[in-house]
């Protein structure tokens, strides 16, 4: 690498940073000298990466994600590691064994989650580019809570090697930034095949956002405007729609029937897959020490207790309970026929329509503390995991205010169409900016 | 149905040879290395590592599964068993469930009852090994574990088959048959420690089932099943009942242990692995040629080289040791193949294992030159015998190794064929020291012959032909007869 | 309903641990959670989700590993380059 080097010291009042990174050297390339915030569940070669939680507490990784790699090789500063719910798990940024991130737009409301500290990082005017992670909404709620710019990628364009996983089949890494542009360059940067995961498709983006929209189909779902959604916020996301049609679209209504039970199924997928994955924190290869002296199965149990957070450990054991015998038909299984069913009720409105746009969160930015009751959290994400089911493209742009809160409208595609919401996102901010 | 019949049925994991392991590019050559030396992000469980399916252990056991008549599944896919155990990187095993690579097949051996007899198998899956605890620590040492992830990550076969079995006997031709067969498809080396592991299935008709596990040597099944076996006839004898439990093979003692009982509660909470897409190979198996297998070459032993059907049998039930006795006989397959299978069968065998050493130690031209020394009669067979003893010692000393005939001359082995003067000389030496054989000879006790020979044969260090001693010792006796 | 019994025996089996103040807590929130997860009842059809891909494998080729200093430096206690861990018996 060559021998550039920045000064990355922010004032980061709003606690987006878990680690930052004071002098970063950096190459030649296509960001060169861009400093890009990273989430923390992404590993980073010699910069500790702990997820937010107190069970990676030291651990540094001995290796990059394949996505570092590629931000290295563009030239990008990488200049530190976000704050996010632990391991992604919630919805605000409050589950953070570091404390919570403030939402720049007002600091008494959370950024979203998971992903909250590189939207408040950009949000903030600290960086201009950052990449999240979104496993049911976790890159475009926070988006859409910060008034930024984010995508969550068709699943497997983003090589997910070195993301520590929460739910493998759900989640990509995805670009998040000021604009659709800067959205769009960093989506250029990570997307492409890597053999080191086996979910990865030879999908590179090359792609120049087009703000021509004429003649586009866009469906309107109206479970996307219906009961849950704050009535201030549909208004808002109408009115957002409306100005696409004046660029050229025409507007479809639709409906997706399997949303009924998306959110559940989706819950089910990923605290099944969560509690597979998290078990390998036990102390003894990584993170704080399980005490050697006892029997295994007591010094796990001591070191996961002390680890995790209460929102991590609720996931682990709804999830272990869903795998378990005898509910494994009841619960995972049923949930994979519902995936099934949500997939073919996009792929059914994506034969009539180009693109589905709606609200991307149902409310503005929740007040620190609003969401205790984990469930009610969890409906909340109500219009973002239907994407992460069927593995689309979706993008969040800031589209309005509700009191003096963001707004983000979503626009989701076919698979690997990102280049046409990225597109239908361009025109929108184009219009308005 | 026979009371008290013995069902056996086996699960057998095999690691799979290949170069890299199952899910990573770490190398599988460990084990002459540091612990923790073979391993990577993938092996290690690191987070956010991912794993990526080698290409060749599919087709490793795609080999073995045509190789053994078994159905390759139209679909089959990876699994995650979830269990915790501090060899265990992520704390879930990546296997294979519902939809495993094959199912069906069998494998012929030779039955109690005589004739062929088919062992019917359940299905083959491909699954990685997990690490290695090198100490387990115990509670009144109050020790830790220490682990060594080299082994994490290494391609297994996992072989199951149905509980056809009735004899630990059957169970050690099964794993034979099984061994043989690996190692001709080239998919397995048993040579290495640790390559083979066995769990068991046991009971005695009627009583409930046991599964032992653990057993990890081809000698510690046969005894593993015979300690069982016997645990349960006499619990039945007893009047007891069995309990349907795991047991654990105790190598050292050759017992069995039953497990605790908060292992038996294990919930896998199996699910399909999220990382791993699903294999759709069925189509390969037309490709796959396989080479001879263990039966085909013992009927070819058979034909071309007259052997009988127990020496094929052993010859060709082990790879090295059937190429070995191919390449023995190689210079003069006439000559030679009828000697050869017999010292090789009958004598080899035994020596190696009285000294522990594979067949690999042997120098295969070396045994040539000794079968046709054998055959001129340069020497008697007991000489061979002497001969290759020391053959085998030099191989396992740093010595530098004679050719058997160096051996021949240092020793003074050879045969003293017409120098019928020098054991005319013997005998009457032999006669008269030994007057009580004389006497007892006369007496028409005919063990005075055989007492008189082998004195002989000692002071001639069993250089003399036992004919040529016999005729002269009798025609000595003979003219003392008077 | 699953019964704080239950709850418990899940986290056993997760080897989180649970203090016996969070237990309670913990059952009333999992019946709420589990309640919503009925939805899932209505799930009508037998096809399970699928993606396209498949027999993705890669050449059995050996690739560098780390070096043991790598693989043990997160090791929370190590002896002659071997991991510590709990003791199994």
């Amino acid at each position: 690498m060559a021998g550039y080097e920045i000064c990355f010291e922010p004032d980061d009042r709003y606690n987006a940073f878990l680690t930052t990174c004071k002098k970063v050297t950096y190459g030649p390339g296509k960001l060169t000298g861009v400093a890009v915030a990273v989430k923390d569940n992404i590993s980073t070669k010699g910069i500790e990466t702990t997820c937010a939680s107190k069970i990676l507490k030291g651990y540094i990784p001995p290796y990059n994600a394949h996505v570092v790699e590629l931000l290295m090789q563009s030239g990008a500063a990488i200049v530190g590691k976000t704050n996010m719910d632990e391991f992604g798990m919630g919805t605000t940024t409050e589950n953070s064994a570091f404390g919570p991130t403030l939402n720049p737009c007002d600091t008494s409301r959370v950024p979203g989650g998971s992903s909250g500290g590189s939207a408040a990082a950009i949000a903030g005017g600290m960086v201009r580019m950052a990449l999240g992670t979104d496993t049911g909404g976790s890159i475009r709620c926070p988006a859409a809570f910060c008034g930024i710019v984010g995508l969550k990628p068709t699943y497997g364009r983003v090589s997910r090697y070195g993301l520590i996983a929460y739910a493998n089949s759900l989640e990509q890494i995805g670009p998040m930034g000021r604009t659709v542009t800067d959205v769009s360059t960093l989506m250029g940067v990570i997307a492409g095949y890597d053999r080191r995961d086996s979910t990865s498709y030879n999908k590179p983006y090359t792609h120049t956002p087009r703000a021509d929209i004429k003649g586009l189909k866009v469906g309107i779902p109206g479970e996307y405007f219906g009961a849950g959604v704050d009535p201030k916020v549909a208004t808002v996301v109408n009115s957002a729609i409306g100005r696409l049609e004046e660029l050229g679209a025409t507007t479809v209504p639709c409906s997706i029937p399997s949303m009924e039970y998306a959110l559940a199924a989706y819950y089910v997928t990923c605290t099944c897959e969560a509690s597979s994955n998290l078990a390998r924190f036990d102390g003894v290869r990584y993170g704080p020490a399980a005490d050697t002296k006892k029997s295994w199965h007591d010094a796990y149990r001591e070191v996961r207790r002390a680890g995790f957070g209460t929102e991590v450990r609720r996931r682990i054991m709804l999830g272990t309970f869903a795998l378990s015998s005898g509910y494994y038909g009841k619960y995972y299984a049923k949930a994979q026929v519902a995936r099934e069913n949500v997939k073919r009720d996009f792929a059914r409105i994506f034969s009539e329509v180009d693109v589905i746009a709606g609200p991307t969160m149902p409310t503005v930015a929740f007040k620190l503390g609003e969401k205790s009751d984990p469930l009610s959290m969890y409906l909340s994400d109500i219009l973002t995991v239907p994407v992460n089911l069927a593995g689309i493209p979706a993008i969040s742009v800031p589209c309005g205010k509700v009191e003096g809160m963001p707004i983000g409208l979503q626009i989701m595609g076919r698979p690997f169409e990102d280049e046409r919401v990225i597109d239908v996102a361009y025109a929108y901010e184009q219009e308005v900016t | 149905m026979t009371e008290n019949q013995v069902i056996i049925g086996l699960e057998v994991h095999c690691q799979l040879d290949t170069k890299s392991k199952l899910f990573c590019g770490c190398s599988t050559d460990y084990r002459s290395d540091g612990p923790n030396t073979h391993v990577c992000p993938v092996c290690l469980g690191l987070p956010g590592a991912m794993p990526v399916l080698n290409k060749r252990s599919i087709e490793y056991a795609m080999r073995v599964a045509k190789a053994l008549n078994c159905t390759v599944l139209h679909e089959s896919e990876f699994s995650r068993k979830n269990y915790f155990y501090p060899d265990l990187d992520k704390a879930y095993q990546i296997t294979q469930y519902d939809k495993p690579l094959a199912e069906g097949g069998y494998i012929e051996i030779e039955g109690d009852e005589g004739g062929e007899k088919r062992i019917r198998l359940t299905r083959i899956h491909v699954e990685e090994d997990p690490g290695r605890l090198v100490h387990m620590g115990n509670t009144e040492r109050g020790k830790y574990s220490l682990v060594d992830y080299n082994r994490a990550g290494i391609p297994l076969i996992e072989i199951v088959s149905e509980p056809d079995m009735r004899s630990p006997k059957e169970a050690r031709k099964f794993l034979n048959k099984l061994r043989a067969t690996l190692e001709y498809l080239s998919v397995f080396d048993s040579e290495k420690e640790g390559s083979l592991r066995v769990d068991a299935n046991i009971s005695i008709r009627g009583s409930e089932r046991v599964e032992v596990k653990n057993i990890s040597s081809y000698k510690g099944v046969e005894k593993a099943l015979t300690f069982e076996i016997t645990r349960q006839k006499s619990l039945i004898r007893r009047g007891q009942k069995v309990d349907r439990e795991t047991r654990h093979f105790l190598e050292a003692s050759g017992s069995t242990q039953s497990s605790r009982s908060k292992e038996q509660e294990h919930d896998y909470r199996y699910f399909p692995e999220p990382d791993l897409r699903p294999l759709h190979v069925q189509s390969w198996v037309d490709g796959i040629v396989l080479p001879e297998l263990p039966d085909a070459r013992r009927e070819r032993f058979i034909v071309q080289y007259g052997c009988s059907l127990n020496h094929a049998r052993t010859l060709t039930g082990e790879l090295r040791l059937a190429n070995f006795y191919e390449k023995v006989v190689a210079p003069d397959p006439k000559g030679l193949s009828a000697l050869a299978a017999t010292w090789i069968a009958d004598t080899l065998i035994g020596e190696l294992n009285y000294r522990d050493m594979t067949i690999d130690a042997v120098d295969a031209a070396g045994v040539t030159e000794l079968m046709n020394l054998l055959r001129q009669d340069t020497i008697t067979d007991k000489s061979g015998i002497d001969v290759l003893r020391v053959m085998l010692d030099q191989r396992l000393n740093p010595q530098p190794c004679e050719t058997p005939a160096a051996i021949v001359v240092r020793l003074n082995l050879a045969k003293t064929a017409g120098d019928t003067g020098f054991l005319t000389a013997a005998v009457e030496e032999a006669i008269s020291q030994h007057p009580t054989a004389l006497e007892d000879y006369r007496n028409g006790k005919s063990g005075a012959i055989n007492f008189l020979m082998g004195q002989v044969m000692k002071k001639t260090r069993g250089k003399a032909d036992p004919g040529e001693l016999n005729r002269i010792l009798t025609e000595a006796l003979k003219n003392r007869e008077v | 309903m699953v019964t704080e019994h239950e709850v418990n025996h899940i986290a056993e089996l997760a080897d989180v641990g649970i203090n016996t103040g969070e237990l309670g807590t913990f059952t009333h929130q999992f019946n709420a959670i589990l309640e919503y997860f009925d939805t899932l009842d209505q799930v009508r059809g037998e096809q399970a989700f699928t993606r396209d891909l498949c027999n993705v494998l890669r050449e059995d080729v050996v690739e560098p590993s780390l070096s043991q200093e790598d693989v043990l430096r997160n090791a929370a206690a190590q002896e002659d380059g071997f991991i510590k861990a709990p003791r199994v018996m």
